[in-house]
């Protein structure tokens, strides 16, 4: 079924220099392998595509069944020299938990381990 | 030596004022943190202080003593602070002032010196420091004259002197969070200069601590299931000697503490979780075990260290021109026709005048359609109403002034139905730039001064 990840995960994000960073977290340890399969650095590249000027970086801290996304050149500037409303990337976790993404129906439902 | 609790009364510069109160009174606590310095908040008190010698410190600091120093001084609760700024001997001398005036002698003040390199900059860069911009590669030397401030992020062991020598307060000026929880720990319980696992943990419990609430219920993704954030509880961290830790929060207050509202915090701010970077150790977060013993009550264990590096973070800043900006509200219907027709409007009678921004220096955002994540967030067909708001940037104060005179006029001279204009026009503000830098730690750490008086 294709869902909102905000239905299997929570996020908190903050600025890292003239970007974001987003810590990606799964609500259940059963669906940390799909945040791995299926949140990649390029799908949250494209989701920012108007947003996020630089590249993307992932990494896995797979003890806490969270990734973590350091979105490069995405805040117009950073902190004080930015314009924007948000000069701190504080929307962008909730704005990647709108990400829709394929999860089996069976995982949903919590019947696999 | 069983545990201590470290507590964190304030995330950061503008932090709610009675949460500190809140913490210290409402249960049991050994060391209380305070933070108060933004990354540019240095440059703001440098200015300060060239008005005002006795200047460039955290005034809210002093009020907080004056509330609390009784309770502080019955109770034996240490105070670890970056409230010092730019000036901890001012600050000093003022808290002295306050324990005087409240009758209370015998108050230990200690004050941590030497991360202020604002004027040692020449010298360094003649000694071959380039001090280059670690995001953009540039060396500091062309720029050497528009510099505001600069100061070394120092780590824990200066902090652990000033509380070897009995101070109830300690005043840092550039400190890491970390070290202010790291720093009691290291003092209660001993630990090697060389015990990177449980520096780390130190550090790790400092990360946690750092913004206030954020670990406790506050900014957390299911807020509906936070109960009672208007009283969130500000943390406490109860660090145990072989580096273990529970994350908790005093009796009776709001908000939550659990594995997921911890992990949040955990990945706050991160960049790679295996290299953690702090004066004091590196840290890696991949090594963390969270374990919910309790109601309000996670473990923390299992996290590894290495060695630290040879090198202190430097945080400059420097006057990088104006920026202004200002916003109107429009309602529909079209309101998302009419709040660009008014942004194009102020661009061609800016333009009029002479005044022209480059597009990067020029911000128009529609609040109440995607303005915030564009692309991302669905928009309505047609808004009932949008809040347009609009910001310009420029290294000519006189350009960034005229900009702000374009605004007012819209009520009368721009499509119908704009209104909510009451704040007058914007005031051009200074752009305080970052500056972000690596030095040989040895450079700052020769020039170390740890002191203490006494009311």
């Amino acid at each position: 079924m294709r869902v909102p990840l905000a239905r299997i995960a929570h996020a908190r994000s903050g600025d890292k220099g003239d970007g974001s960073n987003i810590g990606l977290i799964a609500n259940h340890p059963r669906f940390f392998e799909v945040l791995v399969q299926e949140v990649t650095a390029e799908r949250v590249k494209a989701h920012f595509a108007r947003l996020c000027r630089g590249k993307v970086e992932r990494f896995e801290i797979p003890n806490l069944c969270a990734l973590n996304f350091l979105l490069h050149d995405a805040l117009g500037g950073g902190g004080t020299e930015s314009l924007k409303t948000d000069a701190q990337g504080k929307t962008h976790g909730t704005g990647l938990l709108r990400m829709e993404i394929d999860v089996p129906d069976a995982l949903l439902a919590g019947e696999l381990a | 030596m069983s545990t201590i609790r470290i507590g964190n009364g304030q995330g950061f510069w503008g932090d709610n004022i009675d949460a500190p109160i809140q913490l210290l009174r409402g249960g049991d606590l050994d060391y209380l943190g305070m933070d108060y310095l933004a990354e540019v908040t240095l440059s703001i008190m440098m200015r300060q202080k060239l008005k005002d010698p006795s200047a460039g410190y955290a005034r809210d600091f002093i009020g907080f003593i004056r509330t609390v120093l009784p309770d502080l001084v019955e109770r034996k609760v240490r105070v670890l602070t970056n409230a010092g700024g730019l000036n901890p001997q001012a600050c000093r001398a003022r808290i002295l002032e306050v324990a005087r005036e409240l009758g209370i002698s015998g108050v230990r003040v200690g004050i941590v010196e030497g991360d202020d390199l604002l004027d040692r900059l020449p010298d360094l860069v003649a000694a071959g420091h380039s001090l280059e911009n670690m995001d953009t590669g540039d060396p500091i030397k062309p720029h050497l004259d528009m510099m505001s401030s600069a100061n070394a992020y120092l780590g824990a062991r200066p902090v652990v002197e000033a509380l070897e020598q009995d101070a109830l307060i300690v005043l840092c000026g550039r400190v890491t969070d970390t070290a202010l929880a790291l720093a009691p720990a290291i003092h209660a319980f001993g630990w090697a200069e060389d015990d990177w696992d449980r520096l780390a943990a130190g550090t790790i419990a400092g990360h946690i601590l750092e913004c206030g609430p954020q670990c406790t219920g506050g900014n957390f993704t299911r807020w509906e299931e936070v109960p009672d954030l208007w009283n969130v509880g500000y943390p406490v961290v109860e660090a145990s000697p072989d580096g273990s830790f529970v994350v908790t929060k005093q009796p009776g207050s709001g908000g939550m503490v659990t594995i997921d509202t911890v992990s949040e915090q955990l990945l706050y701010e991160m960049g790679d979780p295996n290299t953690y970077i702090t004066p004091d150790v590196v840290a890696d977060f991949t090594s963390i075990q969270l374990e919910q013993e309790g109601p309000d009550r996670v473990r923390v264990s299992g996290i590894r260290g290495r060695e630290r590096t040879d090198s202190l973070k430097v945080s400059a800043s420097y006057l990088h021109g104006f920026k202004a900006s200002g916003q109107l509200t429009v309602v529909g219907p079209r309101a998302v026709d009419k709040a660009r027709l008014c942004a194009d409007i102020v661009w061609k009678r800016l333009e009029r005048a002479g005044v022209v921004f480059a597009p990067d220096n020029r911000e128009v955002e529609v609040l109440g359609t995607d303005a915030c994540l564009p692309g991302i967030t669905p928009v309505a067909d047609d808004p009932s109403e949008v809040v347009l708001h609009i910001g310009v940037r420029d290294a000519d104060f006189a350009k960034v002034e005229r900009f702000g005179k374009e605004l007012a006029p819209l009520v009368t001279s721009g499509p119908p139905g704009v209104t909510g204009f009451a704040a007058g026009r914007p005031k051009p503000q200074r752009v305080v730039a970052y500056w972000p830098a690596l030095l040989d730690r040895t450079e700052v750490e020769s020039h170390l001064r740890v002191s203490v008086e006494e009311s």
